[in-house]
């Protein structure tokens, strides 16, 4: 029933004529959100990206006068172009912060989730355009929030002062909290807990934890506006085998939200009562500054439980849609259906309940016990095994193709590369005993960057490449597209590998510099000073090659080419939509659906591709 | 003026970017080819640039591998370490075969089934018994991974054995210290709220520490109280300013803050006499109603945090009474003879060391390179690890050619400003070399140094 009244409300707005502000600013149209998600996301990411930039600057040259440095950092945190430490373990911070919720998880599922859903399952929109709304403008408030914990700087934001300045404080050796939060991302207590424990801990923190619970809020609305559309929402004939796999894998994305960030809210307001109200959940015994604290009984460990409760699966929130988008386009492409479909869909279910029971592997030195710790390394250990599966079906699904060699499709066979490249490395790491001796290091660091930064990133790229035409009405240029993808897999890969031994040779993560170990071991010290140069060179090739990409990105969304209905053959309803877009996605009726996504190159039809709405023909088997 | 360069460059890239896009759409236009369709010429190119890439992935991995070494670390330098490296290289072999083969079957196929003219793709959805050797052959390896790891695992967090020396390592914002057991080899109790940085910064628990810390909390309560008076009263006396000329009260107030400074004060007394000398002033008489307007933000903030203060050292006062009356002095012996040892940490080679670990203030971690050794120190939580280094100093110098080289423990988990200078020295010394150290530190015992050090004053050192 609602259904039907659903339709009708959209038959009827279809005949209004909007202002701009409700097509553009307070919409409830899931494809404008979905774009609106994409932009800020671009935002936030040319802004990670600038701040990565920065600090490997000082890794590569540590101590060097940078007028660059200066020019962005300015006097207060860049006197004389040299970075101070307290800035850089900031930038670290806020770089790793935005990229996993703001780039990978509001930017890539928020925009994907909400273009894709109701066009790639035939309906007219989301379940809730109203909450759809504001899981946006939550995101938006969030993101305001994070990038103001960047630009604290003694009590004021932007300038303008809201907690106490140092300056008013007699003694400058404590801190005040001016400066952005600069736990790392993973703001363990009681670093993050306690105001005078580091410069960061203060009004920066503050904005950070406030920004993460409204963005938790943000997810949790998207989350169960795709969850309810999915179930509810799937036109005639869409059975849930015969939803293309980007539908899959948002799906179980989101079911994961649901269930996982929560979790993380509870650890963000633990921590902000800690702060705030003067509770022990993670303080016992502690003498920050010379100030003895009375707080006692409480448990660091509980923090990293419940932050990785989240934090694991979270890994797999921003992988899995890069996987579900790769399928759709590597299938497309390769004008031929993905091989093993229901294992791809078993696979994402099994690595989905995995992702669950694998989060202590975050902590196997954390001091928890060692019998939990053996645990987990099996249960980790677990998830490559359909990961596995998930590779080999790519493989097979190339093999004896007729490969289109897209933008979108370069950069998905990249998504493969990095999965296999970071995920092997995951196997060292899952293993508690070898993780002892890497735990954090850059070795870690180059593994998450490959596995789920790069993944991630290469599936949004490929997206937004593949998906274009639909959000835009226009093409992009593909020579930019390939001189893009070749610039960024190179830096990619120029950048991460090198990390790989950065970390065997012992070089902890979070270092401003590693001159400790020019006093102790000038062998491995030259060694890390090589290689950083080297990835650093590439991280700021691979940066400049991204200038390609936005120049690209937003040349065409007002000059690129007008894009035909169906440009990549593709089979999925969203191509059946008009190019233009109207309320309700379909003029007509909605289409009915008859067999699944993936009829490309059947045997004896005209064409190498069958969109779902065709009619089976007689005796015609569905795969 | 660079800021403008930069801009300009910028702008100017943008612009002769948007021209050649431009030229380039129109030539395309001109040759009547649609723009979503990929031309073979462009499609070729990019197949064969698969493979170029994938050599590039390969030679690059062989460059560093050959440059740096196998996995580009040095000889593990305990028993523990040399295990795991084991283990280590095994699994690497493992990965670095699937990440060639599976890379060069992704660029291969990238390369060689690019869409030809004429050819078709094969329609083939899915193969049971192939997807079934691909989970089941990864489950294999997999298992034989796990149960490799969770051995070494296993002895790795086992107990110390009964030779095992105990050793603690204290860390704090941004330095470690060691603190051996001495000769009765067994470490002394500590407790955080008996921390004196002059004499006994590890906080160790002896009765007379105890008693110590109980005298400086309570001096520190009476001092804040005192504090909390001053505070009161002047606030009392700032709301009588103005109402009263100077002279008729000035005297009065000297003599009350006199009272207050030796102790014997009484705030609701001294308001009653200047509601006198106001009556008195104006030439009232009887009871005189005077409203003192409440503290001002800045004032309330400073009664509070005294208030706050108060609060937090009296239950810390409670907590050592209660310690006191539970504290066996026989204990008092296993805490004198304790060793503390602030820079650097030595080791004799082939004994099992249990590590035992305090922080201070935030989460640190313990991490030794050389002997793969790692563990988080954790404020409220003791943690453990143990090894048995392997080599001496001297013997790593010569393997590594290296006449300065060092051991190091370092912190490696973000502590703060300085998290990357937090390090100490760590020396591993033969058995001989390493009894003549203990010899030699016989006379610098806790006991020693606490009767040597000043106790600083609590009330002062807390800002």
């Amino acid at each position: 029933m609602s259904t039907v009244a659903h339709e009708n409300n959209h038959h009827d707005a279809h005949h209004h004529e909007e202002s701009f502000v409700s097509k553009y600013i307070f919409t409830q149209d899931h494809k404008m959100i979905g774009k609106q998600f994409l932009m800020t996301a671009v935002f936030m990411g040319i802004v990670a990206m600038m701040l990565s930039i920065f600090f490997r600057i000082q890794l590569a040259w540590p101590g060097e006068e940078s007028t660059f440095l200066n020019v962005f950092l300015g006097d207060n945190w860049a006197p004389d172009g040299i970075m101070k430490e307290n800035m850089y373990l900031g930038l670290v911070t806020i770089h790793g912060t935005i990229m996993v919720f703001f780039l990978l998880t509001g930017g890539l599922s928020g925009t994907f989730s909400n273009i894709l859903i109701p066009l790639q399952l035939g309906a007219r929109d989301m379940a809730s355009g109203f909450l759809n709304m504001l899981s946006y403008w939550f995101f938006f408030l969030s993101t305001l929030l994070m990038f103001a914990s960047l630009f604290v700087y003694d009590g004021a934001v932007f300038g303008i002062q809201i907690g106490d300045a140092s300056s008013a404080l007699p003694d400058h050796t404590v801190w005040d909290g001016s400066g952005p939060a600069m736990s790392g991302w993973t703001i363990y207590p009681p670093l993050s807990g306690l105001p005078n424990a580091e410069q960061g801990s203060g009004l920066g923190m503050t904005l950070w934890l406030f920004s993460m619970a409204i963005f938790i809020a943000s997810s949790l609305l998207g989350s169960l506006n795709y969850i309810v559309t999915v179930i509810n929402l799937r036109t005639k004939g869409m059975k849930m085998t015969r939803m293309p796999l980007t539908i899959w894998a948002f799906f179980v994305t989101a079911i994961l939200g649901v269930l996982s960030f929560p979790v993380l809210l509870s650890a963000v307001l633990l921590l902000i009562m800690d702060r705030m109200a003067g509770t022990s959940f993670y303080l016992s015994d502690i003498i920050v500054q010379g100030e003895m604290l009375a707080n006692h009984g409480g448990s660091p460990l509980l923090y990293q439980h419940l932050f990785w409760f989240l934090g694991h699966p979270e890994v797999y929130i921003v992988l899995l849609p890069a996987l579900g988008l790769s399928s759709e386009i590597i299938a497309t492409n390769s004008r031929k259906p993905i091989f093993g479909y229901k294992a791809m869909i078993g696979s994402i279910l099994a690595i989905g309940f995995l992702s669950f029971i694998v989060w202590g592997h975050h902590m196997f030195v954390t001091g928890m016990n060692p019998f939990l710790g053996s645990v987990f390394v099996f249960t980790t250990l677990l998830i490559a095994i359909p990961s596995a599966v998930k590779v080999f079906n790519y493989l097979t699904t190339l093999w004896k193709g007729s490969l289109v060699l897209t933008p979108a499709m370069m950069f998905a066979i990249g998504l493969v590369s990095t999965f296999i490249t970071g995920g092997v490395t995951g196997i060292i790491l899952a293993d508690s005993a070898l993780d002892i001796a890497i735990h954090d290091t850059y070795f870690v660091v180059a593994h998450f960057h490959i596995v789920m930064g790069m993944s991630a990133v290469f599936g949004m790229f490929g997206g937004v490449y593949h998906w274009f035409p639909k959000m835009f009405g226009r093409m992009m240029n593909m020579r930019l597209g390939y001189v893009h993808f070749w610039i960024t897999i190179i830096g990619a890969y120029g950048v991460f590998f090198p990390m790989h031994f950065v970390g065997l040779a012992g070089a902890p993560r979070r270092y401003y510099d590693y001159t400790v170990y020019q006093e102790f071991d000038q062998g491995t010290y030259d060694m890390i000073m090589d290689l950083n140069g080297i990835v650093t060179f590439f991280a700021i090739f691979a940066a400049i090659g991204q200038i390609l990409f936005l120049f690209n990105f937003f040349y065409s969304i007002f000059r690129g080419p007008k894009s035909p209905q169906n440009p990549w053959r593709s089979n999925t309803l969203e191509w059946t939509t008009p190019v233009e877009h109207i309320h309700g996605n379909w003029p007509g009726e909605l289409p009915t659906v008859h067999r699944w996504p993936y009829d490309y190159s059947k045997p004896g039809a005209d064409e190498d591709f069958i969109p779902q709405t065709v009619p089976l023909k007689k005796g015609e088997e569905e795969h | 003026m660079e800021k403008l360069i930069i801009l300009i460059v910028l702008v100017t890239g943008v612009i002769a970017l948007a021209q050649l896009v431009r030229l380039y759409e129109l030539s395309s236009k001109l040759k009547k080819k649609g723009e979503h369709d990929v031309n073979d010429r462009d499609n070729h190119l990019n197949a064969k640039l698969m493979l170029g890439f994938m050599m590039f992935q390969f030679l690059g991995f062989i460059y560093l591998m050959l440059t740096y070494g196998w996995t580009g670390r040095g000889e593990a330098a305990s028993l523990q370490g040399i295990e795991t490296d084991w283990l280590l290289n095994l699994n690497f072999v493992i990965i670095i075969i699937v990440f060639f083969i599976t890379n060069f079957l992704l660029f291969y196929f990238a390369f060689k089934y690019v869409r030809k003219p004429g050819i078709k793709a094969t329609f083939y959805a899915h193969d049971n018994k192939l997807e079934a050797v691909w989970t089941v052959v990864p489950a294999i390896v997999l298992a034989v991974i796990i149960i490799l790891g969770l051995q070494s695992w296993n002895e790795l967090t086992s107990g110390p054995s009964k030779e095992s020396v105990r050793i603690e390592l204290f860390a704090k914002q941004f330095d470690w210290t060691a603190r051996y057991s001495g000769e009765n080899g067994k470490l002394g109790k500590y407790d955080y709220k008996l921390t004196n940085e002059g004499n006994n910064p590890l906080a160790l628990m002896t009765t007379e520490t105890i008693e110590s810390a109980r005298s400086e909390t309570e001096k520190a309560i009476d001092a804040i109280e005192q504090e909390l008076k001053l505070a009161q009263l002047d606030h009392l006396t700032s709301g009588y300013r103005g109402l009263i000329s100077a002279s008729a009260y000035k005297s009065h107030i000297e003599d009350s803050y006199n009272a207050a400074s030796e102790g014997d004060f009484n705030l609701v007394e001294v308001e009653e006499s200047y509601k006198h000398i106001y009556a008195d002033a104006k030439g009232l008489s009887g009871h005189v109603e005077v409203e003192i307007p409440d503290p001002n933000s800045e004032t309330q903030k400073i009664f509070d945090r005294l208030e706050e203060k108060l609060i937090v050292k009296g239950r810390i006062l409670r907590s050592i009474v209660q310690m006191q009356q539970n504290f066996n002095s026989k204990y008092d012996a296993y805490a004198f003879d304790d060793i503390i040892q602030t820079d650097t940490l030595y080791l004799c080679k082939g004994v099992e060391y249990e590590m035992s670990f305090r922080s201070k203030d935030v989460i640190h971690s313990a991490y030794f390179p050389h002997f793969r050794a790692q563990m988080n120190v954790v404020p409220g939580m003791p943690t453990r690890f143990k090894f048995t280094p392997s080599l001496t100093t001297e013997e790593m110098r010569k393997k590594k050619a290296d006449p300065k080289f060092n051991f190091i423990l370092m912190c490696n988990k973000i502590c703060g400003t300085a998290h990357y200078k937090m390090k100490m020295m760590v020396v591993v010394l033969d058995k001989n070399e390493f009894k003549q150290w203990e010899i030699s530190k016989q006379q610098s015992t806790f006991k020693d140094t606490y009767s040597a050090g000043e106790s600083e004053d609590l009330a002062n050192s807390e800002n």
